[in-house]
């Protein structure tokens, strides 16, 4: 594992936790119940606080003077790292939550094997109270899924389109590139292959309890880790970085 | 003038009631409260909780764009919050028999109000820290006096909500400090959310007393503890170092101290910009209300999901109870 491998996966962490709480953080004010707004909120905000812990960690690791900011405020799309699955627009709430609950199963088993197993103590650090956030994400989705899924008919078929839809991102979650394989064999991070099952076993039976149908293995959408992106997050990244490069000398 | 015919019980009840607020106790949500009592308390909370969350948008409309990964996380954290206000209040006013769907239908309709601050655009980063420190300054000299209100789940509310508005004063205050300290262009974009902010902030202490319709019953029953001109007065006085301390200019050029009253003077406000936006004139009634009904109408399936789920889950259960009792 090289230096730049070991920065790119603590910062990959960061890209994901960033996207996703960037998406979810958009639902408050606009929830389709006042607590669903607090509860996406609160997600958002274990999301951005993991983001800037992890980009810390990254900004050490890299030792170029790049802080937390400039790592989240100043590079392209093509420089983020995360997984496509989390920079998928936020559409309906059925998206959300499914969206939510593919990779809450992913990332709660990611810390986990982080939080225990990790050959760097920073990032088994950030694990170990990410970990306890993920479960309730991970909870929390779930539940929706199978409450939607097992609602009306309409909640049914929309949720199940849905998960027809997100199915097709999950599969890069366990795509090993060349960072993911010299990193998990320097017992930095885990083997994805052994990830997969658990997040298969977690997630068919949530779709089953939910009365859904488990889509087929089929294609996969990837690059996402490789910094070629769906059409989507150039335009988050744009809407959201545009004050600290529009005033690039000023502090806020 | 119409005079409610009473029974001689009721007005028994009444004079016990207003004797019991006057010795300033408590109402609790299964004493015997006047009608006219129990409807001003209905309209005023659920007003103040349609305000968090209306309230919600004009500051909810930075969280994406914020310029740092702590600001971000702190205004989320604040609109959050405002939720949170939202919740116990609505909680609060169902104690009187009204439930939140009907506040919120109430609310779609036009039928109930909020605070016509929430109106105004919120255009550049700067306007994070002008409502922090304007509007939710105002917002909580209007609401520390409710937290001695006489009717008690409302009382105990506001406790909670004013120590969370208090901080969320001072992060607005510290947003303004940054700016004014910072480059001249964030100098320039803190004295532009202040000219925008000041005037509207200071209607947000309602009518002057003589225009105020519902002021003087609402003190009798210890609802309402100062007048509106009394706490505006003080949002200025307390108002004018800040903005000294920030080195920012309150467009104002009537306002000067007033060594004779031991207050600052201030100029007159353009109540007719207050009746409009109230009308639905401001600049975004149209938008704020949109997002509310809209976010409203696309969660009612989520919402139907979610009840059919619970009266099946409840059936499952009642014949899981069921067959364990028969075996």
């Amino acid at each position: 594992m090289t230096d730049a491998q070991h920065f790119a996966a603590v910062l990959r962490l960061g890209d994901d936790a960033l996207v996703l709480g960037q998406r979810l953080s958009a639902w408050c004010g606009h929830g389709p119940i006042l607590e669903e707004d607090i509860a996406l909120s609160n997600i958002a905000l274990d999301l951005i606080g993991q983001a800037r812990n992890l980009f810390t960690l990254a900004s050490k690791l890299e030792n170029q003077g790049r802080d937390e900011d400039a790592l989240a405020y100043f590079r392209s799309d093509l420089e983020f790292q995360n997984h496509l699955l989390v920079e998928q627009p936020n559409g309906h709430f059925g998206d959300t939550v499914v969206r939510q609950m593919f990779f809450s199963a992913f990332a709660l088993d990611r810390y986990t094997f982080l939080a225990r197993q990790t050959a760097n103590a920073d990032v088994a650090g950030i694990a170990a109270k990410a970990v306890k956030e993920l479960h309730y994400h991970w909870e929390h989705a779930a539940q929706w899924v199978i409450r939607l899924g097992d609602g009306t008919p309409e909640s049914h078929q929309k949720v199940q389109d849905s998960v027809d839809h997100l199915w097709a991102y999950t599969g890069e979650l366990f795509m090993p590139d060349d960072v993911d394989t010299a990193c998990a064999e320097a017992g930095l991070m885990p083997d994805l292959h052994e990830l997969q099952g658990t997040w298969r076993d977690k997630v068919v039976a949530c779709l089953e309890r939910a009365t859904l149908r488990v889509p087929e293995e089929g294609w996969s959408h990837r690059g996402g880790k490789q910094g070629v992106h769906s059409e989507h997050l150039s335009y988050m990244l744009a809407e959201m970085q545009v004050l600290p490069r529009t005033y690039p000398d000023a502090t806020w | 003038m119409k005079i409610a015919r009473m029974s001689p019980v009721e007005m028994n009840l009444e004079a016990r009631f207003d004797a019991y607020v006057a010795e300033e106790k408590k109402i609790e949500p299964k004493d015997w409260m006047p009608d006219a009592y129990r409807k001003t308390l209905i309209r005023q909370i659920s007003q103040h909780a349609h305000s968090e969350i209306v309230g919600m948008l004009p500051e909810g409309n930075w969280i994406s764009r914020a310029p740092s990964l702590k600001r971000k996380a702190i205004l989320l954290a604040k609109v959050q919050d405002e939720a949170g206000h939202g919740l116990y209040l609505y909680s609060a006013a169902e104690t009187l028999g009204v439930t939140r769907d009907q506040m919120l239908q109430d609310l779609h309709a036009g039928k109930a109000k909020y605070s016509s601050i929430f109106n105004y655009p919120t255009l550049t980063w700067a306007d994070m820290g002008a409502v922090g420190w304007l509007v939710d300054g105002a917002a909580i000299m209007n609401q520390v006096p409710l937290c001695k209100c006489s009717y008690g789940p409302y009382a105990r509310a506001m406790v909670r909500v004013c120590k969370e508005e208090s901080f969320h004063q001072r992060q607005g205050f510290q947003v303004m400090l940054n700016l004014a300290q910072g480059t001249p262009e964030q100098k320039a974009m803190a004295q532009d959310a202040l000219n925008r902010w000041w005037w509207p902030s200071l209607m947000m202490f309602g009518p002057s007393d003589a225009d105020s319709p519902h002021s003087a019953q609402s003190m009798k029953w210890n609802i309402k503890r100062f007048s509106n001109d009394e706490l505006r007065q003080r949002f200025v006085d307390m108002t004018v170092p800040q903005a000294e301390l920030l080195g920012l200019t309150l467009p104002d050029p009537d306002l000067k101290w007033n060594e004779a009253r031991g207050h600052y003077d201030f100029g007159a406000i353009n109540w007719d910009e207050f009746y409009n936006v109230i009308k639905g004139n401001g600049p975004c009634n149209k938008e704020r209300l949109g997002a509310r009904v809209k976010a409203y109408n696309d969660g009612a399936w989520v919402r139907d999901a979610a009840n059919a789920y619970a009266t099946k889950e409840a059936t499952r259960q009642k014949n899981a109870n069921a067959s364990t009792h028969a075996a």
